[in-house]
């Protein structure tokens, strides 16, 4: 695991995107200058501790999905907040980027809420597409959407990073992207408005927000109006799901990052005739899923994305 | 079709030129109920010609829900699960497009013609 990525110049947005298409290797990525560089392995990575904010993405529990892929997302769930209980810097809080629940019904929802509270801390919820099935989406909004607007974006302050979830999977259109719709913006510029430039920006959303495969409809239809709102700060991180594998790109001073599933992972892009669930070998599966440790540290545009895998 | 059974080699070729020629997902119906299956995040067949007061029947044969929704939101189904079905009959001749509204990649067209007429001659 040589970080042969790790040139200082010229290396092209395909190159990058392909040196970050590993699933489940569970490496430290550090942000500075533009270009991620991998600092090494998760054993090695955790050594370094910082005093910085830390929190944890999780994503793509799927509660309720029983197929081959993987016929119990309930038990990898399970065993990625064990994982996440036992780490060894406490999070500040967790961040759930959608398809908390396969089929939206209520009982899967019970069993989402029961086991991610037993690693008992925060939770901030954005919805996936997966999570507003029923009818009026009342059931993800009764539980998630309380202090939130419209479908369920927000916006909340810690240790100075500000964050915002955003919503870009309902009103979908024929033969389009991820969607977040006029409502939505106008929120977002007004929520930016007036915050100092320098203040660190994390947003998160179920569908990617860049261009990973439209193709497959990986992708947000007004990305490129969000980093024009987006553009002046000195430091924007941008978490998503939704696409069940790793993926990072940074353009300017953005980095995206998508992180694995805890219920079962899906192709490259076009590696497949279709984005479906990808059946892998059993002993493989848990190397595939898992949970996201991100440390910003105070003082430095630096911030360190470790992806750990529930196994290896 | 069977026409080609007494052809000339080369009227049948003519005429496999002229079959190549129509899209291949285009199937005609000839006023049975039909289904459209849904696998791989692809509708098949991806457009289909119905007469007029056909049902047509989706069946999701992915291990992912979809939907079908009419972009006139003349229908809608709800989330199908794996296996699940969703039927319309389309007593309106017209173009109907509908896609998935949870992959909205996934597109399909309905053509519904007049059950009486000259439709025989396509």
């Amino acid at each position: 695991m040589t970080s042969d990525h790790d040139e200082p110049n010229g290396v092209s947005r395909r190159k990058v995107l392909e040196c970050m298409t590993w699933a489940g290797t569970g490496v430290l990525w550090t942000v500075s200058g533009g270009l991620p560089r991998s600092l090494g392995i998760i054993g090695e990575a955790t050594a370094a501790e910082s005093s910085g904010l830390t929190f944890l993405q999780i994503s793509d529990s799927h509660v309720g999905f029983d197929k081959p892929a993987n016929p119990n997302a309930i038990g990898t769930l399970e065993e990625a907040i064990k994982k996440i209980k036992g780490l060894p810097v406490k999070p500040a809080f967790v961040i759930h980027t959608g398809d908390i629940t396969h089929l939206s019904k209520m009982s899967e929802f019970d069993d989402a809420d029961r086991i991610i509270s037993q690693a008992g801390l925060d939770v901030r919820y954005v919805p996936g597409e997966h999570d507003v099935l029923d009818e009026g989406r009342k059931l993800y909004l009764a539980r998630y959407g309380r202090d939130a607007k419209g479908a369920g974006w927000h916006s909340f302050d810690a240790n100075g990073v500000h964050f915002i979830g955003l919503v870009n999977v309902v009103d979908l259109k024929a033969g389009g992207l991820g969607n977040l719709g006029a409502d939505q913006l106008e929120w977002l510029a007004a929520d930016l408005k007036g915050r100092t430039a320098s203040t660190p920006i994390v947003v998160f959303a179920h569908i990617p927000l860049w261009s990973v495969y439209p193709q497959w409809g990986w992708g947000t239809e007004e990305s490129a109006r969000v980093l024009e709102l987006l553009k002046r700060f000195g430091s924007v991180t941008v978490l998503n799901g939704h696409i069940h594998q790793i993926m990072q790109k940074v353009e300017g001073n953005v980095t995206f990052h998508t992180a694995m599933s805890t219920a079962f992972p899906q192709p490259a892009p076009g590696a497949a005739p279709s984005p479906g669930p990808m059946k892998v070998p059993d002993d493989k599966l848990r190397s595939l899923l898992g949970v996201t440790d991100i440390t910003f540290k105070r003082g430095q545009q630096r911030l360190a994305i470790i992806d750990q895998p529930l196994q290896g | 079709m069977t026409a080609t059974t007494t052809c000339s080699i080369r009227a049948a070729i003519v005429l496999a030129v002229a079959i190549t020629a129509i899209p291949l997902a285009t199937v005609a119906a000839r006023g049975a109920d039909l289904e459209v299956k849904i696998d791989n995040f692809t509708f098949s067949p991806q457009r289909l010609t119905v007469k007029a007061g056909t049902t047509v029947t989706w069946i999701n044969e992915d291990d992912i829900p979809h939907t079908v929704a009419a972009s006139t939101k003349a229908f809608k189904s709800k989330a199908l699960d794996t296996d699940d079905k969703f039927s319309f009959t389309f007593t309106t001749p017209g173009t109907y497009e509908y896609f998935c509204s949870l992959h909205p990649h996934m597109t399909g067209t309905i053509v519904v013609e007049a059950a009486t007429g000259s439709a025989g001659a396509r």
